[in-house]
This record gives C-alpha cells, structure tokens and sequence, in this order.
C-alpha cells in the first residue's frame, strides 16, 4: 500500500502496509494500482501551474511535495499568510488536499509541511529550532535505513538528533545526516533547481568576472530587459509577470518578480521594477549569470495614441500602480456595490479596470471616515424614532445638539440568514462642538427580534 | 532713474527665477470659487505643483475626517486621476463621493509603514499628469517635506499631507517647519442652523497658518458641496441659540 484516502485510514489502513494485510483487516478494499509515473507528470504539471502563479523558483520536492522559494513573492499575492491559504484553497477547490509550510529553509518547510494536521504553517524567522525540534527523524530526508538504524540506537526526534555531537555520528554513518541537519537549520545552503516552462521567454547574460555593485547590477538589468523587450516585439506580446533570477558564484539563486497590471512592453516601465528592488538582491560572492524570464505573457498589439488634438484624455498611470504594488503597498480602487448596508457597499477593485459609471446615490449624507468596527456607545434616547439626547464615546460625553434620522436599513437575509428581521436606525447627530458622528441603533425601537436596541457609532463627519 | 531700476530688479527676478526652478512647469493656481480665500492665497489659488498641508483641529487631529474632505474637495476640482497613500484604510468612500471625487479617479495605494507612505506620494508626485496625489500621514520631517515638495514642483501636480495623528497631544508637531507652500487647520463648527429639526450644512474654520510670500488668515466657510467648492455665507451666522435644550426635545 503506497498511499490511503481517509475512508482507508478510518479503517485502519496505513501507508506501507503489505496490501495482503490491508486485505484481511478489511473486506472489499478497492485498490488501485499506484502508477508512480503519472504521479510524477502530475507533480510536474502543478509545478508549472505554480511557477506561473506563486514564485519564480518551484522545484518538484521527493514524490509527493513541491516546493518554492517565495521570497520577493509573496506581495503579489498579498503576504505570506493570504498566500498560504489561497494555495490551500485552491487545492481544496479541485478536490484535493495539500498542506502548506513556509519557514527559513527547505529542509524545514519540508518536515514542516508533512508533520502539521492543519492544513497551513508559518514558521517565524529564526525559529526553526522550536519548530522542528519534536518532529520525528523520517522526516529529515535521509534514506531509510540511516532512520532505521538511528531508531535502534535511541533517536526518536530531530532536536535529540541535532544536539549529539556531530563526530561519532559521522563517523557511523557517513557525512549524509550532517549535511541533512545543517540544510535544515540553515548552516548550509541548498539550492532549489527550478523547472522552467518550456514557451517562456528567456534572455541571459554570463559574466566571465562576477559582479557585484549595485551600478553594474542595474547596467545589465537594463540590458536585459531592452534585450526581453525586443524578443516580445517580434512575438507581439507583452508581460504580465517577469523573473529576474540571480546566480551567485556558491551555487544559490535569488529570484524577484515583477507584475505589472497590464500586458507591458515599456523598457522605461519594466527597467523602473527592477531597479527599484536590485537593493534587495544580496550579491554574496558576486554574480555570475543574469537571466530575465518572462513567466506570464499576453498578446500585445500595437495602439495607435489618440491625438491631442482629438480629445484630451487621462495619462495611462498603469506603471505607476506596478510601480507602488511591486514596492509592497496595497494599490486599489474602490466601486459600488449594490448594498444598503454601509460596511458592504464599497468593494475593492484592481487598481486598472475599466471604469465603472455608477456610483453611490444616497440622498443621506454619508461619512468621511467609516470605524472598521462600530464602537457601542452609551446613550439616552427616546424610543422608538428619537435621536439621543446625548452619548458617550470614548469617555467622552456628547450633548446631542441636532440630529437628522432615522434612515433605516434592513438586514440582507440573502447574504445571511441570520439577518431576516435585522433593522439598524442610522442618524447624523451633531454635538454641542460642532462635530458631527454617525450613530446607529441595532434594532427598529419596538421589537426585540430585530436587534438588540445597542447604539454603536459607525462613522465620523467632516 | 526708476525705470533703470525697475529694469534691473526685473531682471534680478527672472535670473533668480531661473536659478531657482531649471525645468519648465507648468505654473498656475486652483482658485478655490471663493473670493476671500483666493484674494488671500499669492497667485489667486492653491499653487500648482507644490505641496500643501492639512490638519484638523481639536478631535480631527485623530480622525482627521475634516481634513480628508477638504482634501478631497480639492482633488475633486483638478483634472485626472488622484492617488491618495494611507495605513490606516477608514476612508469611507460614498462620504468623499458626495464631495464630487468619483470613485474612478481615486487610486488608493495602502501601505504598512509611514516611510512607504512618503515614498508612495514622491513617487506619485514624481509621475507627473495625475491631478492631485493625498497622503495620510503622521510625520512629516523637513527633509521629506522638501523632497515631497521637489517632486511636486517637477510635475507640476498638487500634492496634499493630511496630517493625521495618533494622538491629541502630538498635533503640536502640526507648528514644526516643513518646505510645503501652505498649512491649513480645518476644524469643524456648528452646522447652519435651520429652521426645522435637523443637521444643516456643515460649516468649518479654516485657518491658513501658513502661505509662503503670503498673510494668514481665517476663514468660517460652508464644507464642501457635491462638486467640492468652499463657499462663505454673504449673511452674518447666527451663533447657535444657547437654550440648551436639544433641538429635538421641543
């Protein structure tokens, strides 16, 4: 038995059982013969998928793993844990299941990512110690029998393993599990060998003498990209999202990405994303090959610019939000949507849609500043349609000077169910100072089951 | 005599000019449509290609909610896009909407940390035909304030510091110098007052507390309408009737 699926392992099915035995400890097993070479081309196949989405680095990991160097990656996916889960996800959405670590180093990651019941990890910085000091010995890659043989002399975990002194362990059995451990904390670099698509677009450049400050990093980083640019001119395509891989004289690779929100063939705009990051590339001994690979690209004709003696029209700012998104911000623009309810009537949009012709029609004014979460307010009011006569937020007290309300919302029982008979009471309340808030009642004032008749504040006035 | 000497100054003036800005720009000013305020402002408006301070006053030091739509009340009046650089995502759009800013125009760029928000408006300011580039920010130290300012001029767009702090107490930070061509504090009033029960127009003190080659001076203004234009009222403001009874108590 190579592998089991829950129902399998319910029954007490494990991995590496003889498939005679799994037989006899349940009747009318299914099996299906396990066909290592699908397997493979499968993993091969979500290595490329992952390529073009994640990192730039993806290297099949053992038979069953993937994995990815996601440093300089990660903002394009909005951080590491939105990362993490989206991969998460989007396993679950085709039916399988994955689990997800990020940590320091390979070796961690890996014995992190087959250890966890959840489905995602983040091992902090530098504490890969704390993280893999308990898990067992399998999952230090080493071959079988070395585990097998530290089991016999006592070993049971990896920190039992990494605090014995390294000699006589070498000595019986031979350089690997040094090698092994140190990979796993970092003492020793390990390379990833990346898969590379095969329609990509690559330009390289050795150099016969490593380089190493900034000026010449950036001199042929512009070279390349002139280089890239005229290869996607011929082609008449443009990037969505390029790789700049880094090789350094001691074998290890660094890798930056660059999106950019629209098919891009700009020497001036894609030069700009590299050298706003070439300070994070770490030059280390020096660098002995550049290479720029265009990972995602998309057809890109040719657009005639409309005269200004035409129309007048907007400047495309396009490079400008790759620009700030590329540099870790979070670029957006916001949109209605069709919702009473305030905290749902704004969206999040990418930052280069087309625009959008319908706004926000409220005949109610509407606050500058909205609280991320309304703050219970301590008030007296009249029941059930008066404004407060005063409130206290904040440890403040407010005398209520005017108010404007009730506006009336009702709940959306179609996002939730539990929203059927939810009413809030919105008013503009203005202070004796002149300030003016946003308050609302939970609850229409009479009945007890359309809220709990609270007051939150909600939003700030100008 | 005097004409020799008005030909010399003037021509003092323009080699100091020179010396000054090397690069062409596109000069000009944003009147405000209000008569008072622009007869105030050197050049008859809000400088473009320059930045501009504001703040709030009392609690809009915190919020800064004041602040944020008479920045964009500004923005709402240039032409193209807008970016506006923040940490603290609380903008409540619908709300700068009614100031006449369609949410197309408004690209926001959300950043972790203060100094990526400074970066964020250089280099937006940098980028040149953008109307107006807003940024939230708590410290503005002279050297940024100057690069900010640098950037502004090369392009000729019209950057805004809404100057937004943690707390009341730090504001004081609001009098320290900085290279930015004028510093206001708009703190809210009572609203008009109206004859039935209910909120009326907002009404705000605005202080220009600094204009460079020019005279503060205070303003009581209406807030913005739906297109984003100030206006001060002809009639004399009733003060508030001082019964002390809530309006909605009678």
């Amino acid at each position: 038995v190579s592998a089991t699926d829950a129902a399998a392992r319910k029954a007490g099915l494990r991995a590496g059982m003889a498939a005679a035995k799994a037989q006899a400890l349940f009747q009318g097993l299914m099996m299906v013969d396990a066909d290592l070479l699908a397997d493979a081309a499968a993993l091969e196949r979500i290595a490329l998928w992952a390529l073009g989405i994640y990192s730039p680095i993806v290297a099949v990991d053992g038979t069953d793993g993937l994995v990815m160097d996601t440093e300089g990656a990660d903002h394009l996916q909005g951080g590491e844990e939105p990362m993490l889960t989206g991969v998460a996800n989007r396993f679950r959405s085709t039916g399988l299941s994955a689990r997800v670590a990020i940590a320091d180093t390979w070796g961690a990651a890996h014995a992190c990512a087959r250890a966890i019941t959840r489905e995602t990890v983040i091992v902090p910085r530098g504490e890969i110690l704390r993280a893999v000091e308990k898990l067992p010995l399998s999952l230090l890659r080493l071959p079988p029998k070395i585990v097998d043989d530290l089991h016999v002399l006592g070993f049971q975990s990896i920190g039992e393993l990494a605090n014995t002194p390294r000699a006589p362990l070498a000595l019986r059995f031979g350089p690997e599990l040094g090698r092994r451990i140190d990979q796993m904390f970092g003492r020793k670099p390990e390379p990833i060998e990346p898969v590379r698509g095969p329609d990509w677009i690559e330009v390289t450049r050795q150099f016969a003498e490593p380089i190493a400050a900034a000026e010449t990093i950036n001199k042929y980083v512009a070279r390349l990209v002139v280089d890239l640019v005229g290869e996607l001119q011929r082609r008449g395509l443009g990037v969505r999202r390029t790789d700049l891989i880094v090789e350094k004289l001691d074998g290890t690779r660094q890798a930056i990405r660059a999106g950019t929100a629209k098919p891009a063939r700009d020497v001036a705009w894609l030069t700009k994303l590299f050298k706003d990051r070439t300070e994070k590339i770490e030059p280390g001994f020096g660098i002995e090959r550049l290479s720029l690979v265009a990972v995602m690209s998309e057809a890109l004709g040719e657009e005639q610019k409309s005269s200004s003696l035409v129309e007048e029209q907007d400047d495309d700012i396009t490079p400008l939000i790759d620009i700030l998104g590329n540099r870790g911000n979070r670029v957006y623009r916001v949109a209605p949507v069709a919702s009473d309810v305030p905290e749902r009537s704004v969206q999040r949009i990418a930052p280069a849609t087309a625009p959008t012709a319908e706004t926000w029609t409220h005949e109610w004014k509407r606050p500058v500043r909205l609280l991320h979460k309304p703050d219970v307010v301590e008030v007296m009011a009249l029941m059930p349609d008066h404004p407060p006569a005063w409130f206290s937020w904040r440890g403040k007290r407010r005398r209520v000077k005017c108010a404007d309300g009730p506006e009336r919302v009702f709940g959306e029982w179609w996002v939730r169910t539990s929203e059927v008979d939810a009413v809030r009471d919105y008013f503009v309340v203005e202070d004796d100072a002149g300030e003016r808030f946003w308050l609302y009642r939970s609850g229409d004032g009479v009945d007890a089951d359309t809220g709990s008749h609270k007051w939150y504040i909600h939003g700030i006035f100008a | 005599m005097s004409a020799a000497r008005e030909l010399a100054l003037s021509d003092l003036r323009e080699r100091i000019a020179a010396l000054e800005g090397g690069v062409a720009k596109r000069k000009g000013c944003l009147p405000f449509g209000v008569h008072d305020i622009d007869a105030i402002l050197p050049g008859g408006g809000l400088a473009y290609g320059a930045l501009h301070e504001c703040a709030g006053g009392g609690s809009g030091t915190i919020d800064g909610a004041a602040a944020a739509l008479f920045a964009a009340g500004i923005a709402a009046r240039t032409k193209g896009k807008v970016v506006w650089c923040l940490t603290r995502p609380d903008l409540f759009m619908p709300g700068l909407a009614q100031a006449g800013l369609h949410p197309n125009r408004v690209i926001f760029s959300e950043s972790d940390r203060e100094e990526d928000v400074l970066a964020s408006m250089e280099e937006a300011l940098g980028y040149g035909g953008l109307g107006a580039v807003i940024g939230e920010i708590v410290r503005l130290p002279m050297v940024s304030s100057r690069r900010l300012q640098l950037a502004a001029e090369k392009t000729g767009t019209i950057g805004i510091a809404v100057r937004r702090w943690r707390r009341q107490t730090e504001a004081n930070d609001f009098g320290q110098p900085t290279a930015s061509t004028t510093r206001w504090r708009v703190s809210v009033l009572p609203s008009d007052p109206l004859p039935v029960p209910g909120v009326g127009r907002a009404r705000w003190l605005l202080e220009l507390m600094r204009s460079r080659a020019g005279e503060c001076a205070e303003f009581e203004v209406g807030a913005c309408d739906d297109t984003g234009r100030l206006d001060i009222p002809t009639r004399p403001v009733n003060r508030q009737d001082t019964s002390g009874r809530s309006r909605h108590s009678a």
